[in-house]
């Protein structure tokens, strides 16, 4: 059974249909990216996946002992975020609050899961510092420590790399693939980015306005719908923003 | 300028004074703690559209000769309940959706009042009277406010969380709807019991003037609420003094103290963007 499996679902945004019959499931141990032109359905699909919306129509259902408030998930950072007055740990501990209605108060097991958390993602120093107050990917960091407090399952990642200059969405890549990689961490990621996605994701979820695709990276390469998207692309060794080892080169 | 020792007799003081400076304080701390919600979720309309409807209930109860504040404060959490809901749904937006609504319950309860010919009696709401509220009202409105504040220290995890940001929040299972509405339903409670102090005019101003100026000076969550229940409930205190001596109308006088906090707040990191133009670099080479 898979975490997730979604078969022949529609996605609506407002009155608009933008996705039909779309099928696929999110196993564990997955590495899936997401990747669509704008408009394309994307966001909406991740809204179904984190349960903030219904699909519809079709089924989406949760297995493999996932539950819906076991995702963590990183979300775009809005307006309010970038000027609120918070330090990096109260950030952090606010991922741990999937306790219920009758949890009021964090427990110890709950601030050393942050105190962990942080460790893990190396920004323990920064933990009394104001978060609006970080870097673009120190508060990425920061985020990513809190999703990875609310879930030891599986990870949501909405654009993560919008706004981060090239070294610092690699050092990201870096961090996802030692999630991934050292903690067991399932991940879904929705990107623009089709290149490297194809080089550090496992499977991709490609949904466009009028064909979509799902399959392994090696599939996509050679399907009709990839070569479109990667077009030249592939060919280039170099990628201004994963500069380190390329799966695809590391196999060769 | 009044002379102080002539008003304080020992009298004035337990009978009059001393019921005042407790529901003050307690209507005080219950402010600051929701107006740095509402300033952060940037929602501070709903303060003002509940004073209204509150104001209008007020004329409206006074008219028809019922009891103002046990009246007022059922009809304003409905009202904030629905105001949390037309500010979700609506297709005016938020702002627009809470201003026609507060505006016709205003209109409303002047037009009752008006028909009944109350307007000396109502005006009081509009301006405050802490110094002349019954007993009554007085345990009342410490026992609300002890309420509020229970539920905000219960669930003040809870409120942190969907104040920062609410999408994350609801996608790990916490009841968005569910805190955003006791978030608005402390905030009625609050904006009732501070209007019959402070004045319907200025009880949303002060919610929200301790919390910007708690943000101006604090960088923790924890520390941005502290400082504002602090300068909250200073400022009621220098205000109340400042009335009794100088004669003038309490609410102003407090709001007029927030001001001037709020002033002294803005120096210090005026002054530091003048000597260190660039903040990020400070920060960094701490
Ligand atoms: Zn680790
Ligand atoms: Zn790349």
């Amino acid at each position: 059974m898979a975490y997730i499996t979604c078969e022949d679902i529609t996605l609506r945004y407002e009155s608009l249909t933008v996705q039909e019959h779309l099928s696929f499931t999110v196993r564990k141990g997955d590495y899936l990216c997401i990747v669509g032109e704008n408009g394309s359905g994307k966001s909406t699909l991740m809204k179904c996946l984190l349960g903030l919306k219904s699909v519809d129509a079709g089924t989406l259902t949760f297995g493999d002992g996932l539950k819906r408030n076991e995702i963590g998930y990183l979300p775009q950072q809005s307006q309010i975020q970038r000027s609120f007055p918070a330090s990096v740990r109260e950030v952090v501990l606010s991922g741990c609050l999937n306790g219920g209605f009758f949890h009021p108060f964090y427990t110890k097991a709950d601030k050393a899961r942050a105190a962990e958390q942080m460790q893990c993602l190396n920004i323990t120093a920064l933990a009394d510092r104001c978060y609006r107050e970080l870097s673009g990917g120190q508060q990425q960091r920061v985020l990513l420590a809190r999703a990875l407090c609310a879930t030891k399952k599986l990870l949501l990642l909405d654009e993560p790399l919008t706004g981060l200059d090239p070294l610092v969405a690699t050092e990201l890549y870096a961090i996802l693939r030692h999630i991934h990689e050292e903690h067991g961490i399932t991940i879904i990621m929705i990107t623009h980015d089709v290149e490297c996605a194809v080089r550090h994701a496992k499977t991709i979820l490609h949904i466009g306005k009028k064909d979509s695709f799902f399959g392994s990276c090696a599939e996509y390469e050679k399907s009709e719908l990839g070569k479109r998207f990667l077009g030249e692309n592939t060919e280039q060794e170099h990628c201004e923003n994963c500069a380190h080892g390329h799966r695809k080169e590391a196999s060769e | 300028m009044n002379d102080l020792s002539a008003i304080l007799t020992p009298e004035y003081i337990s009978v009059i004074l001393l019921p005042a400076l407790i529901a003050g304080i307690a209507v005080s701390l219950c402010s600051s703690l929701l107006g740095v919600s509402l300033v952060l979720k940037r929602c501070s309309m709903i303060g003002d559209g509940l004073s209204h409807v509150g104001y209008g209930t007020l004329c409206i109860a006074i008219a028809m000769g019922w009891a103002p504040m046990k009246v007022t404060v059922p009809v304003v959490i409905a009202a904030a309940y629905i105001l949390l809901r037309l500010s979700e749904s609506s297709r005016l937006g938020g702002d627009t959706a809470i201003a026609l609504f507060s505006a016709s319950a205003l209109a409303l309860g002047i037009f009752a009042s008006s028909k009944a010919n109350l307007t000396t009696d109502v005006s009081h709401y509009m301006f405050g009277s802490i110094l002349a509220m019954s007993r009554s009202d007085v345990i009342f409105s410490v026992i609300l406010s002890v309420c509020v504040l229970l539920v905000y220290l219960l669930f003040y995890d809870k409120i942190f969380a969907v104040t920062f940001d609410e999408n994350f929040a609801r996608a790990t299972g916490l009841n968005v709807r569910f805190y955003n509405l006791m978030i608005a339903v402390l905030t009625a409670v609050t904006v009732v019991l501070g209007m019959m102090m402070m004045g319907a005019l200025l009880i949303s101003s002060l919610m929200i003037f301790p919390a910007v100026t708690a943000m101006r000076l604090c960088k923790r969550f924890r520390a941005v609420v502290l400082t504002a229940v602090a300068v909250s409930v200073s400022c009621f205190l220098i205000g109340l003094l400042f009335s009794l001596w100088f004669d003038t109308a309490v609410g102003a006088s407090v709001i007029l103290v927030n001001l001037l906090f709020y002033i002294i707040s803005s120096v210090p990191a005026a002054l530091l963007r003048k000597i260190q133009p660039n903040g990020n670099e400070r920060t960094k080479s701490r």
